[in-house]
């Protein structure tokens, strides 16, 4: 693409030293930017202007830049990953911005997601909620050979829909409440959608649930931003599925 | 200085006993006494996670670091297109034998053969590991698995979970890890970076860790340290590894004594994206899956640039098919990317920067239906038009090479221990099963593999003959090495020049693509190895960092890692130098056949080359391990 394309933009950036400081919006302009780069190239872009000109650049998180990793996620316009449907943030193009526009950029904000510096959040409290349950008790050498299980093929694919989930957390900065009820349930039903996951499942519920609770994330209101916003397109039927799974668990659950 | 004949301690026997006999040979460490070990893991991708679940579960204490937020993030993550396994479900003639053979011919005859049998041994456990953890696997209408056929390979052993195999691998050894953390046996230490290897008494002991949040340094003491840090693919800039993807843990060890074996042997993969402009940070793969069903062609006429649906089927180069007919597009990595460039060279590149060829799934359509097609790729037909904004349903994709995999790395034994005691290599870190080419999928089946089948066992045979000695981290050579380390960081700030430190990580990508690349002659390669030091003399004069060291500071990191790839650069264009001969992904130019294609010297190269660092200033001894094929045959590849 020739240069007459590129753009200028203004972009307001939410800039915070570190996580017990107090943060502010911050005005930047930057010219000459190529509607074929990426959103996360269009910061850097922005960083080493700002290193040349001897300012702080902008910390953001960000690893494989292919969308899969998990690690990048701003809040781009007010929506999680920005505009594009089904995508990161670091998939996002340039080219679906116009010559001009101003373009606001702040960070996963969440009460269990504290601020580290400028855009990089911590969401070390996923790691939490997965460690509660989110896996199946088999230490290595004692698997079976693969075949004694049969998983019919519809059950495969959606437990494989849910698997998807990168654990980026746009669906708790999407959400009002701050829930992150479709990030663990999409395990809850990964797992327990496999005959695998069986023998666990009352206990995953029950102890995910109560450690995502704990942590502090909100509860489901049903508005449907975290789906919207997912760039996975993890489906909130899961929050059902594990609403169903909690009950059932809870009422018949020996120990609870 | 004398040059080293390394002993890669394979047993004796038989190649299919060897390693059961091996296991039952290797001395066990009593179920109580393993609590009293501690094992440091760098690295939580595939190999580092599956490694440190697996020890944590024998009852080892374990602590495990990772530069990301989570250890789930590590780029084994971005691995596409599945991995290989010798179940032979599909009853097409698979067998271990067969894996071994295939996966010893696709390294061109530059990797131990014992390594490599054990390798197609495991896989078979490997997928029956991951399916217990739950992995989604894709799975055919009765429920059984599925599988597919993939680059380099002419049965269907290759398992996958949709085009996320990676993901969903590394998603159950993290769960495993996980478990384990929850068990407190495990603890994980996320957004930390080693800097730097503690060495005591001749044996690997510790390793110091920078928080990358505070910029603070922490002191971590070990009974033994497995590096499982992944590739240096990043020396090119650009590449399709992360962006934090580094060489900086292989390269402290180094520097201390480990031997680095064939730097020179990197995998340009054929099927990416080709480049948009000079702010491209990074390159993104389309898995080689899709040349199963894509048609990979150029115009025939020098300098055609209509658009490709345009092209009739006359004036069409299916070069792949052309030249082997009997692997057609499913030939090794290494020849499909060198016939990439090579069309490219002849002016017969694709695309606004002549830099691209065409994969085309026309037919594909025409023959299986636009569903069939969807079904098998759509994500990766999505990640593409994302990019480009073209849709290769209407159009064919244009693909070009790009860094991907580093078959070199750290020189380990048959008991993935590097010749420094104590400190273990796995994964792509180390130099093992690929030899001069890996095929694909099967860096999942090798992480795996080394992490949950290989070092549980052999850490306990090297921890049988030692013991546990209560040393603590106020020892002088933690002191010393945390000390060298905070130095280089302050030196680093204290720099304060006018470029950054991408600027000095693109010059230096520059030269290792156009020199140290796909295709390499002693004058390019001389032309590196003077241009690399001025390189790094300059970026040591003069790289700007701003900020302090005692924050968040990505371009300290950065640079960090750029110091480190700016010497190890050097090290790959040397020994790029001194194997004259081609092999796999190496290909020098001087020695190619009538047909352009690798010619090897096996009269003087069938060995592994590892490098000993000498000091600064000092040219590296090149030690040798001597490679036997008793086995498989030596001869040249042949894919016609």
């Amino acid at each position: 693409m020739s240069d007459q394309h590129n753009m200028r933009l203004s972009l307001k950036i939410w800039r915070q030293a570190n996580s017990l400081s107090k943060g502010q919006m911050v005005d930047y302009e930057l010219d000459g930017v190529s509607p074929d780069v990426s959103f996360l190239e269009m910061m850097d872009q922005l960083n080493d202007k700002l290193i040349k000109e001897g300012k702080d650049p902008v910390a953001f998180d960000h690893d494989c830049r292919e969308g899969i990793c998990g690690m990048c996620g701003v809040v781009i316009n007010g929506q999680a990953h920005g505009p594009e449907k089904e995508t990161t943030t670091c998939q996002l193009h340039m080219r679906k911005f116009k010559n001009g526009d101003t373009i606001v950029i702040e960070p996963f904000r969440a009460k269990p997601f504290p601020v580290l510096k400028d855009l990089m959040v911590n969401r070390s409290a996923f790691d939490e909620i997965i460690k509660a349950g989110g896996f199946i008790t088999v230490s290595t050498g004692q698997a079976p050979d693969a075949h004694t299980l049969l998983v019919p093929k519809g059950d495969a694919e959606l437990s494989m829909d849910a698997a998807q989930c990168i654990g980026c957390g746009a669906c708790v900065a999407s959400c009002k409440n701050a829930s992150a009820m479709l990030f663990t349930s999409a395990k809850i039903s990964h797992l327990g959608l496999l005959p695998q996951g069986q023998a666990e499942a009352k206990t995953r519920v029950l102890s995910m649930v109560e450690k995502m609770d704990e942590l502090g994330f909100g509860n489901c209101t049903n508005e449907a931003e975290c789906e919207a916003n997912c760039p996975k397109n993890i489906s909130i039927s899961n929050i059902a599925r594990m609403n169903r799974q909690y009950l059932c668990s809870a009422a018949t659950h020996p120990t609870m | 200085m004398t040059i080293k004949k390394l002993d890669g301690k394979v047993p004796g026997g038989s190649i299919q006993d060897s390693w059961n006999n091996h296991r039952f040979k290797l001395k066990l460490v009593n179920p109580a006494n393993k609590r009293k070990y501690r094992v440091i893991v760098v690295g939580t991708g595939l190999a580092g996670a599956s490694a440190a679940a697996s020890l944590s579960e024998l009852g080892y204490n374990v602590d495990v670091f990772c530069i990301q937020d989570s250890a789930r993030r590590a780029h084994s993550i971005a691995a596409q297109g599945g991995i290989n396994a010798a179940k032979n479900y599909t009853n097409d003639g698979d067998s271990i034998w067969r894996l071994f053979y295939d996966t010893v011919k696709g390294g061109d005859f530059r990797a131990r053969e014992a390594n490599v049998y054990r390798l197609a041994q495991v896989s078979v456990n490997i997928i029956d590991q991951c399916v217990a953890q739950g992995v989604p696997f894709a799975r055919d209408y009765g429920g059984y698995l599925s599988n597919r056929s993939f680059g380099g390979a002419q049965v269907s052993r290759t398992f996958y979970a949709r085009g996320q195999t990676g993901q969903q691998l590394l998603l159950g050894a993290y769960s495993a890890l996980m478990k384990e953390a929850a068990h407190g046996k495990v603890k994980l230490h996320t957004r930390s970076e080693m800097v730097n290897l503690v060495m005591v008494n001749g044996k690997a002991r510790g390793i110091i860790v920078r928080d990358v949040v505070t910029g603070e340094f922490s002191k971590h003491v070990a009974d033994a340290v497995i590096l499982a840090t992944g590739g240096y693919g990043n020396v090119f800039y650009l590449s399709t590894n992360a962006k934090a993807s580094n060489a900086s843990s292989i390269w402290r060890a180094y520097k201390k004594g480990a031997f680095f074996g064939n730097p020179c042997y990197t995998q340009i993969h054929p099927t990416c994206i080709p480049v948009h402009g000079d702010n491209q940070s990074k390159l993104t793969l389309m898995s080689e899956s899709l040349r199963n069903d894509g048609r990979v062609w150029v115009p025939s006429k020098v300098g055609d640039k209509r658009p490709p649906n345009e092209v009739t089927e006359a004036e069409r180069d299916y070069y792949l098919e052309r030249i082997y007919p009997s692997f057609g597009n499913l030939v090794p990595r290494d020849v499909a990317s060198r016939n990439a460039k090579f069309q490219a060279d002849q002016k017969k590149g694709v695309g606004p920067s002549g830099m691209a060829v065409y994969l085309d799934f026309r037919d594909a359509i025409k023959r299986d239906g636009l569903n069939v097609v969807k079904e098998k790729y759509g994500n990766l037909f999505d990640m593409y038009e994302r990019i480009t904004a073209e849709n290769p349903y209407q159009v064919p994709m244009r693909i070009y090479p790009a860094s991907h995999y580093t078959m070199g790395g750290l020189w380990v034994d048959y008991n993935l221990m590097s010749n420094l005691e104590g400190l273990f290599v796995l994964g792509e870190a180390n130099f093992s099963d690929h030899g001069a080419n890996r095929l694909g999928a099967s860096a999942l089946m090798q992480g795996l593999a080394d992490g949950y089948f290989v070092i549980p066992y052999t850490i306990g045979g090297y921890f049988a003959d030692y013991k546990p000695d209560g040393l603590k981290t106020d020892h002088p050579e933690f002191e010393k090495a945390l000390h060298e380390s905070s130095e280089r960081f302050q030196r680093l700030l204290k720099i304060q020049g006018k470029r950054t430190v991408d600027d000095f990580h693109k010059a230096l990508g520059k030269i290792m693509w156009d020199d140290v690349g796909m295709s390499r002659n002693a004058k390019g390669l001389q032309h590196a190895l003077k241009e690399i030091p001025a390189i790094r003399e300059e970026f040591w004069r003069d790289v700007r960092i701003p900020g302090s060291g005692s924050e968040v500071n990505v371009e300290l990191e950065k640079a960090g890692r750029l110091a480190d790839f700016l010497e190890l650069g050097e090290l790959m264009a040397l020994d790029a130098l001194e194997r004259p001969e081609s092999c796999g992904g190496h290909f020098r130019e001087e020695s190619q056949t009538k047909d352009n294609e690798a010619m090897r010297d096996d009269e003087k190269f069938c060995h592994v080359a590892a490098w000993e660092w000498q000091g600064e200033g000092t040219k590296p001894i090149r030690n040798v391990e001597e490679l036997k094929f008793e086995h498989v045959k030596l001869a040249q590849r042949s894919y016609k």
